[in-house]
């Protein structure tokens, strides 16, 4: 009884550090994107100005870009939970519940 | 009233505003009563029973996010200054993710009702839950002044009702849908409105690029032939650099601390669907703030800056004015009416956020030691509701005339500093400890008050001095650290016994949500 208990709980754990080192590497890029893109507003606001085409500036571009960088970051995270986590965890769940 | 060369009935009663208006008040109420006779026991009441779907939730996180401060004030400040607007759709967005990646299921899994919940899982209730409540009804009251005060005016400047009787009339319809039908109601109408604003906001969209061809370029393009150049670069509202990072900072973590939104994971069955739905919410958030780059420059091409600052100083009424160039008074009607449905929307949300912590935290879990019935829970509940709705109607009628717009920042500074620290610490931190949590919370909140009180938003534009102590307009860039670092050191210096095994304990339950956690 002790023995799987604990197998299930180190499992858990080494599942839940996986999910951390995820989240901790896609807030870091969120955050590197987001502040990358207020530095430029703050310290280099001909650089945003620039036109690339007709009426589109660099600053407008890379303001959609983030958006964009968002969903990608959320599908990315929601995609790697659902394959991964939620799978694991359900095959420990089913074997406690099967001992 | 009128600019000069710009017709607009804006302020003179509107036939099809009014028709909206009583569809909308009779849709929500007809919701309401549904929802009245499905809300008996306090999961009902707080968190829809625990039934919403991530499809569901995703749209009523929207709803509940979108607030009139995003369509209408990041369309004029965008039609006003250009480029600078485009700061707040991005910021109000990319707080989504962190909740994502750091916050939803954790929270799902440790709490019931209110992010105190989490909190004080492992800690001791009393001083935790007080301080979550300062907390929170801080972020939440600073929040409602800004959203009533802004109803009050655009209800008068759109229906031509008085400032007064709009607040009441928004006041009563909140009371009502939260009173009797709780979170099922709320959530409905966070619903109803979300599919009203990015439906009422696509169309506007479109029809203004239509006459560009469909390309967003030469909408960009026009606006910048017509007002230079600058307009497209970031200009004057980031005139100190720092000042930029500051705002960045409350906008991207304070979503994270607001318990209006906190609270709407416990309203779906388990971890992956608070995951999905914040999923959904994203995409569609981020969607209606791209269609705020287009609302924006449409308004400033066909309505004109100073057209618009002619109607409403701050330029809140670009939206509805460029409604009204492309689709005449009965768009103006329709836009109006989104706008107030999207007002009521958010208020209800406020209002249950404010009442759980009144009734959850401060009445159940510390006047009553955790030993109060459902029933009786349940009736305190409805009394903060009747007791918030009251309050907010008489500060909405104090500010009256105020400039409040700060009140929002404020609320997202409160929330990043106050709420968030705490929150993620006693996440991810197992030596995390009561006293720790307490002056944390503490910290972020009144050192928020504090600085805000000191800096430029309240000195100068407020009360009209000259300068300020504090260098910043939002103090995010100082409090958020601070928060974090009182904490920590609060925590390392008070060594709390059996914290650690608590945390262990809870670590399961964390992960594999509380069915499976003992």
């Amino acid at each position: 009884m002790i023995q799987p208990a604990g197998t299930s709980a180190t499992e858990i754990r080494a599942l839940a550090r996986a999910r951390g080192r995820i989240a901790l590497i896609l807030t870091t890029v969120m955050i590197v994107i987001y502040f990358g893109f207020i530095a430029l507003i703050a310290f280099d606001k001909t650089l945003l100005g620039r036109r690339i085409g007709s009426g589109l500036s660099l600053g407008i571009l890379l303001g959609a870009l983030v958006i964009v960088a968002s969903w990608l970051l959320t599908w990315f995270y929601v995609r790697w939970m659902n394959a991964n986590y939620d799978t694991a965890l359900r095959a420990i769940g089913d074997r406690e519940a099967g001992r | 009233m009128i600019a000069q060369g710009t017709q607009t009935s804006i302020g003179q009663p509107n036939v099809v505003a009014m028709v909206f208006f009583f569809v909308i008040i009779a849709i929500t109420l007809g919701i309401t009563y549904w929802a009245a006779r499905r809300t008996r026991t306090t999961e009902h009441f707080y968190a829809a029973g625990r039934t919403v779907s991530p499809v569901q939730n995703g749209l009523a996180l929207a709803g509940d996010y979108m607030s009139a401060a995003s369509f209408l004030g990041i369309a004029g400040l965008v039609s006003t200054t250009g480029f600078d607007g485009l700061i707040y759709s991005t910021g109000w967005l990319v707080g989504w993710p962190v909740v994502l990646f750091l916050i939803a299921e954790p929270l799902r899994n440790l709490g019931k009702y209110t992010f105190a919940d989490v909190v004080a899982l492992r800690l001791k209730q009393v001083p935790v839950r007080i301080a979550a409540a300062i907390g929170t009804l801080a972020t939440v009251v600073f929040y409602l002044i800004a959203q009533m005060v802004g109803a009050g005016g655009l209800i008068k400047l759109m229906f031509g009702l008085s400032y007064e009787t709009a607040i009441i009339i928004v006041g009563a319809a909140m009371i009502a849908y939260v009173l009797f039908g709780g979170m099922l109601a709320t959530t409905w109408v966070q619903i109803v409105k979300a599919v009203l604003l990015l439906g009422g906001a696509f169309l506007l969209a479109m029809l203004v690029l239509a006459r560009f061809g469909f390309n967003p370029s030469a909408l960009f393009g026009a606006a910048a032939a017509k007002y230079g150049d600058a307009v497209l670069a970031p200009g004057k509202l980031v005139s100190n650099p720092w000042d930029a990072i500051s705002l960045g900072m409350a906008l991207m973590f304070g979503t994270a601390g607001l318990p209006h939104i906190l609270m709407r994971f416990y309203t779906v069955p388990d971890a992956r669907a608070a995951r999905t739905s914040v999923f959904y919410a994203t995409g569609l958030i981020g969607f209606f703030y791209l269609l705020t780059f287009v609302l924006g420059f449409g308004a400033m091409v066909y309505v004109g800056p100073d057209a618009i600052r002619a109607v409403d100083k701050g330029g809140n009424m670009a939206a509805p004015l460029l409604a009204e160039f492309i689709g005449g008074t009965p768009f103006l009607g329709f836009i109006a009416a989104v706008a107030f449905a999207t007002i009521l929307a958010v208020v209800a949300g406020l209002a249950l956020a404010g009442a759980s912590a009144l009734s959850h935290d401060l009445w159940v879990n510390v006047v009553r030691g955790g030993k109060a019935s459902g029933d009786e829970e349940l009736k305190v509940a409805r009394g903060a509701t009747v007791v918030l709705g009251v309050a907010a109607v008489l500060l909405g009628i104090t500010f009256k005339g105020q400039n409040v717009a700060f009140m929002v920042s404020l609320a997202f500074a409160i929330a990043a500093s106050g709420n968030f620290p705490a929150l993620l610490l006693s996440i991810f931190w197992r030596r995390f400890s009561t006293a720790g949590a307490v002056a944390s919370i503490l910290t972020g909140t009144f050192g928020t008050l504090l600085l805000i009180w000191l800096s430029p938003t309240i000195q100068v534009d407020v009360l009209q001095h000259s300068g300020a102590w504090f260098p910043l307009k939002n103090p995010a860039l100082v409090t958020i650290p601070l928060s974090f670092l009182v904490g920590i050191v609060v925590s390392l210096l008070t060594s709390p016994s059996g914290a650690n095994e608590r945390f262990v304990h809870h670590e399961r339950q964390m992960h594999m949500g509380a069915a499976s956690g003992d």
